[in-house]
């Protein structure tokens, strides 16, 4: 409904333009609005605040947004290959859209000001398929009242999760479906080894309560005390302290896994030149203030200040994550993963 | 009804199959302009499938329908020209008495002031004039049949249809709407059908019967012929009651039943023809024997009373172990001091005796 | 001559060919009109489904590798075994409670049964997730109840039996109920006359009376669970269900093909039950024809007080699942901060499309309430009162009572199978608010349609005949006598429809788009994504639409009641 209303305050506006100048027809669709149809997996609460900032600038291009977790945007993508239905995604897993310029999906595009961001946060190609906006940043959530009344120590490391007393206390995200819950598990790949990546994986699954289908749900459940340890992400258990959840942040000793979210244009969009118009906003310094809001680590160097409830040290957590290896490896981990752990239920094996 | 009467609806070979199951074979008739005609037979026999595709509410599969000297055969319901009521009333029931008879004159677009006459006379000539206002549910049985009928001539249409009209009504509000009727009908005098099972109805409504069994017809005739000169033993056993002895035709006019020997006309049969020898109960003498044609001995086996007459069941060696039934005034019975047990001697005049083929099986 | 004879005959043979009138044709076109929707809302949808099933990624024909490898993974295969289990112990439970329920309400003479009525329908105004949201603050592991599930888990089969109970308690409530009302009061004087006892009485005139009651409500129940997504989505933890699986197959990892195999897996045990139910209810129906004389039951102390206390238990149980979910949506931060406040309903800042879902609902119930009962109840007409097309007319009558044996999340898929394919004329409606109505219209059809037979086969099928006789067009006759007079059902039709496209999740799921929203998809994400509570305030956003529809609903069929009382009643 309200929608419909902008609508057509838009048009009458339009109309009222093109009264005033030229012929009727030409105007109407000179002025009229372009919807860009935009796949993200921002949280909810971020959409409107990053779709009004743009619009201060195009108000003329109105962004249709499909959101969901970052697994099922990137298997929405995938399915849609063949029959794109998106124009630009706007803030996904940097590793996902590695995946999609692999399968050619991308639009190379390097948009205006792309030299002034940090190298890291840009694809090497040239131009680049794709352009980072933040860095986000795995944690653990851990809710002190919880782990008070069950008698749990504060856990320091990832190791530590996979003491039998945490046994049906951890929550983590799937995934298959979750961003947050892929970067956990490469990155526990790259840190550990192959070999005792799965290994540990092993022994934490015997201490998982359950999987869930959201990255955040985990640090939301943590917040509420559904479980003492959710692991989740440093933005969310932020959000979750903010509101006065009695959480503890921690970044896990070993080092953490992060992931970039990123920009990029699908190729073959009907509407390449708003989504040009897009690309180039999300990587000025004003998007960059904004998305610093809630992630510490932005693309535009400089611009970070400190984010309040972040734990310290996060730059010095991150690991040196190898994107490359993880795109290529998604679907053989995500795979395996699957098969290993994804019925939690499952009775014992004989 | 004289044979030079204009045909008005002309039926020819008329053929209706439901699938495999052939309701109507090759059925033919004509219906004089005025006359009173009633469909008459048991369920099933195809009297009421006649009718709907004389309606055109089931148009037959093959044949030919003639009405007005207009080929309506092939013509949906609302292009032909008739009207009709059924055993269910059918009335709308949330439209009042007048909108309902209004109904089909609303539609013609006629003036206001033409149709509200139009209601009042037809609820004049149905006698409802003070009902008018009132909803079907608010009638009586009778009264919303008689609103369905007003309904029904509403549009002066040239064929009234009745299928089975009183059939759901209480037996004195039916004998009473019979009458009321067949007088609306000669008023107006608009051919009518009827389709009914009661023989009752039929012979005291119809100007000619139609006799249906089986999908065909076994006799068209005035009430008087079908009862008197049934022309098959179905006609014979579905009006009245009708004895029937199995016999033997001896010679010319004269049939052997058990051990007499009966006069009658056998045309149709040659000597030693298998025959059914069928008499009306009613038709059984006990007295006026003067006339010594077909006098049996009987012996009265049970005895009836039935209000108005008796009903004496006949055995003796007569009817072969046959029983016949035969009705006696209660004047008689009490003259001739007949009870159980009596023998007396009865007549079979010849002049009521039927012969039909025997039956099969 | 011989040629003559025989051109006579054969001219005598034709076949006669019945001059299609003008009213036919319109009828025709209708009809046509209204098989053609069903054929694309309804069977191209479900062969393109099943097609997919053998199909792989790329189009080409594999057989039955798809379900050979589906049989061979036993994470997917257990999936099945618990969704038996679950369903067949819920339907147990929930019948015997339903059945004491319905007896109490019909055999004895236990007081406030009007209330117990009016409770018992409150589940059916919630999207079946609200049931699991309450479980959660009721028995979670910050659940106020937590200790009397032992140390047990409500994450899992204990949540979702419960959770499922509440919500398909109506469902055989109202079925259960109407076999007990009908049994005949002379087979229990019979009995009281043959001196048999009360338990003898019980089990040789009671059960056997209401048998196919409880044999048809046995198998909708059933049938309802094993499709349902909602409640194990919530309350199932890592416990793996049929319905969960198909969302994470197709959701998850948009893997359609493997979606498209376990909605076949789903369809078969839903299509056994539904033509169990419809053989069961043919015999109900013979039942009902006789002529029975209604039970009055006499009061009875002790079974009185009983049967009071043991539906209150149940109302109670009720009442507290949907208060605890409005509790909790107007708690401020579950369990630490319990002051009220409405930062809950701040949808817009929460996944599921915030209070413009809301809004898109009610668009979608009303449209789905107008558009729906017009098709159904015209589709209804013209195949029960209809002239011609016999064959096509009853084949129109068996797809119109399809759907109820296709469970929401296999025809969403469905959907989503034959309307975005790029190929297909249709391909615009997907994503739009449409595809949404015509998949809601579809997923409730069989019942709404199966009402609007009923009312019309309770009219006079004369009517048709008569006004044809008077030369007035069906459609005037439809407008100005069978709408009025089935008006009763035509909205029992409508609130049908709008109570369930405000509380459905399962077909519309796959189907929704950014700027089309569902306020119960809502319930599911937010839900999702750990907002609980918001989620549990959406749901009696739902609830309180319902309600006031359903109050609304009661009134207009009052009035109308009273206004046509004239004609109505004898």
């Amino acid at each position: 409904m309200l929608q419909y209303f902008r609508n057509t305050f838009k048009k009458s506006g339009a109309a009222r333009t093109l009264v005033a100048s030229a012929g009727l027809l030409v105007a109407a669709s000179a002025a009229q609005a372009v919807d860009l149809t935009v796949y993200t997996a921002v949280e909810a609460e971020d959409l409107k605040k990053y779709a009004k900032a743009f619009n201060k600038i195009n108000p003329d291009i109105k962004i249709k947004w499909v959101r969901d977790s970052t697994g099922i945007v990137t298997a929405k993508l995938l399915a849609e290959k063949n029959n794109p239905r998106a124009d630009v995604v706007w803030g996904l897993a940097a590793t996902s859209l590695m995946l999609l310029k692999a399968e050619g999906m991308t639009e190379p595009y390097a948009p205006m000001g792309v030299d002034k961001l940090d190298k890291k946060f840009v694809d090497a190609d040239s131009p680049p398929h794709w352009t980072g906006m933040d860095a986000w940043i795995a944690s653990v959530c851990f809710n002190t009242v919880e782990g008070k009344k069950h008698g749990l120590p504060v856990p320091t490391s990832w190791k530590d999760l996979t003491n039998p007393v945490y046994k049906g206390h951890v929550v983590m995200p799937n995934p298959n479906s979750s961003g947050t819950g892929f970067l956990d598990v490469s990155s526990w790949l790259q840190m550990f080894g192959e070999e005792g990546g799965w290994k540990f994986m092993d022994a934490l699954h015997q201490n998982i309560n359950w999987y869930t289908h959201s990255g955040s749900k985990p640090c939301k459940q943590a917040a509420s005390g559904e479980t003492p340890i959710g692991i989740s992400f440093a933005f969310r258990g932020a959000k979750s302290k903010a509101k006065g959840a009695p959480l503890e942040i921690i970044l896990p000793s070993e080092g953490i896994g992060w992931d970039m979210e990123a920009t990029a244009i699908i190729k073959g969009t009907k509407k390449l030149a708003a989504a040009k118009k897009l690309v180039d906003f999300t990587i000025t310094r004003e998007a960059n203030v904004m998305y610093n809001k809630g992630y510490a680590v932005v693309a535009y160097p400089g611009v970070a200040k400190k984010v309040k409830y972040f734990p310290e040290g996060i730059l010095a957590a991150m690991i040196d994550n190898k994107f490359e290896w993880a795109a290529t490896n998604r679907k053989r981990i995500l795979t395996k993963w699957q098969s290993r752990y994804d019925s939690k239920s499952l009775p014992k094996k004989k | 009804m004289d044979s030079a009467a204009k045909s008005y609806l002309k039926i020819e070979n008329l053929v209706k199959k439901f699938g495999d199951f052939t309701a109507l074979r090759d059925i033919s008739l004509d219906v004089h302009e005025g006359e009173f005609v009633c469909f008459l037979g048991p369920s099933g026999c195809g009297k009421t499938t006649l009718l709907r595709a004389i309606a055109g509410l089931d148009i037959q599969t093959h044949g030919r329908i003639e009405q007005d000297g207009k080929d309506i055969s092939t013509l949906p319901p609302a292009e032909r020209d008739f009207g009709i009521v059924f055993q269910s009333y059918a009335l709308f029931p949330n439209l009042s008495v007048e909108r309902n008879i209004a109904y089909g004159l609303e539609n013609r677009k006629l003036p206001r002031l033409e149709i509200e006459t139009r209601v009042g006379e037809l609820l004049d000539l149905v006698s409802l004039r003070d009902q008018g206002k009132k909803y079907p549910a608010q009638l009586s049985g009778g009264q919303q049949q008689r609103v369905a009928l007003a309904r029904a001539m509403a549009t002066s249409p040239g064929l009234l249809l009745l299928d089975e009209p009183l059939s759901a009504l209480d037996a004195r509000v039916r004998v009473h709407l019979r009458g009321e009727i067949k007088d609306l009908q000669r008023r107006l005098g608009v051919t009518t059908i009827m389709v009914t099972h009661d023989q009752e109805e039929a012979l005291t409504m119809a100007d000619r019967i139609v006799v249906m069994n089986h999908g065909v017809i076994d006799q068209v005739g005035t009430p008087q012929e079908i009862y008197g000169a049934p022309a098959t033993s179905f006609v014979a056993d579905f009006i009245g009651s009708m004895n029937f002895i199995p016999g033997l035709v001896a010679e010319k006019n004269r049939v052997k039943v058990g051990g007499f020997a009966l006069d009658c006309d056998t045309r149709g049969f040659s000597d030693g023809d298998a025959i059914t020898v069928a008499i009306r109960p009613e038709d059984i003498n006990a007295q006026d024997m003067e006339h010594d044609d077909n006098v049996v001995d009987a012996e009265i086996v049970h005895l009836q009373f039935l209000g108005s007459f008796y009903r004496a069941e006949l055995g003796g060696t007569a009817f072969s172990g046959h029983e016949v039934e035969a009705n006696f005034s209660v004047n008689l019975v009490r003259r001739k001091n007949i009870d159980i047990g009596s023998k007396l001697p009865i007549r079979l005049p010849s002049r009521h005796i039927q012969l039909y083929p025997p039956f099969e099986g | 001559m011989a040629d003559t004879i025989q051109a006579a005959q054969a001219a005598q043979r034709a076949v006669v060919r019945p001059k299609i009138s003008r009213d036919d044709w319109i009828m025709r076109s209708i009809m046509v009109v209204i098989g053609v929707f069903l054929l694309v809302a309804v069977l191209l949808p479900l062969y393109t489904m099943m097609s997919k099933s053998v199909e792989d990624k790329g189009g080409g024909f594999i057989g039955l590798a798809n379900f050979s490898e589906y049989f061979s993974t036993p994470a997917l295969f257990n999936s099945a075994f618990n969704s038996l289990s679950i369903s067949i112990t819920t339907t147990i439970i929930i019948l015997i409670v339903t059945f004491i329920y319905a007896y109490a309400l019909t055999r004895t003479c236990m007081p406030f049964k009007w209330f117990f009525k009016v409770v018992a329908v409150v589940p059916l105004l919630t999207p079946s997730l609200l049931g699991g949201i309450s479980l959660i603050y009721w028995f979670g592991n910050q659940g106020v109840l937590k200790e009397l599930l032992l140390g047990e888990k409500i994450y899992g089969p204990i949540g979702i039996t419960m959770g499922s109970a509440y919500w398909v308690f109506p469902h055989a409530l109202m079925i259960v109920i109407t076999a007990l009302s009908i049994t005949d009061a002379r087979l229990y004087e019979a009995s009281d006359s043959l001196r048999a006892s009360k338990l003898k009485t019980f089990f040789t005139v009671t059960i056997p009376g209401c048998k196919y009651g409880l044999i048809s409500a046995g198998f909708v129940v059933f049938t309802l669970i094993f499709t349902d997504f909602g409640v194990p989505k919530v309350v199932g933890g890592n416990y793996n269900m049929l319905a969960t699986d198909i969302y994470k197959q197709v959701i998850g990892q948009q893997n359609f093909q493997m979606g498209a195999v376990v909605s076949v897996v789903l369809l078969v045990p839903a299509v056994i039950a539904f033509s169990v139910d419809r053989i069961v209810q043919r015999k109900q129906i013979a039942l009902l024809s006789a002529r029975a004389v209604p039970y009055t039951p006499k009061p009875s102390r002790g079974r009185d007080l009983s049967m009071l206390a043991f539906c209150s238990v149940i109302a109670i149980i009720i009442i507290a699942m949907i208060g605890m979910a409005q509790y909790a949506a107007l708690v401020t931060f579950w369990p630490y901060n319990l002051e009220f406040s409405l930062a809950n309903y701040d949808f817009d800042v929460m996944d599921g499309g915030g209070w413009e879902a809301f809004w898109n609902s009610i668009e979608m119930a009303l449209y789905t309430a107008l558009f729906g009962t017009i098709i159904v109840f015209s589709g209804a007409y013209l195949m029960e009162k209809g002239r011609g097309f016999t064959t096509g007319r009853s084949i129109l009558h068996m797809v119109a009572i399809t759907p109820l044996a296709v469970p929401g999340m296999v025809l969403g898929l469905a959907y989503i199978f034959f309307f975005n394919h790029p190929d297909n004329p249709l391909h615009f409606i997907y994503g739009t608010m449409t595809i949404l109505v015509v998949a809601t219209i579809v997923h409730f059809y069989t019942v709404s349609h199966l009402t609007a037979v009923t009312a019309l086969k309770q009219m006079d099928p004369e009517f048709e005949s008569v006004s044809a006789s008077l030369k007035t067009p069906f459609y005037k006759t439809f407008a100005r006598v069978t709408v009025p007079v089935c008006l009763p059902a035509v909205f029992d039709i409508s609130i049908y429809l709008f109570l369930n496209a405000m509380t459905t999740v399962s077909a519309v799921v796959f189907l929704y788009a950014s700027d089309t929203t569902l306020a119960s998809v809502a319930v599911l994400n937010m839900d999702d994504a750990g907002d609980v509570a918001p989620a549990a305030a959406m749901a009696m956003m739902i609830a309180y639409t319902c309600a006031a529809m359903r109050i609304a609903h009661v009134v207009l069929t009052r009035g109308i009641a009273r206004k046509t009382q004239a004609w109505r009643h004898q």
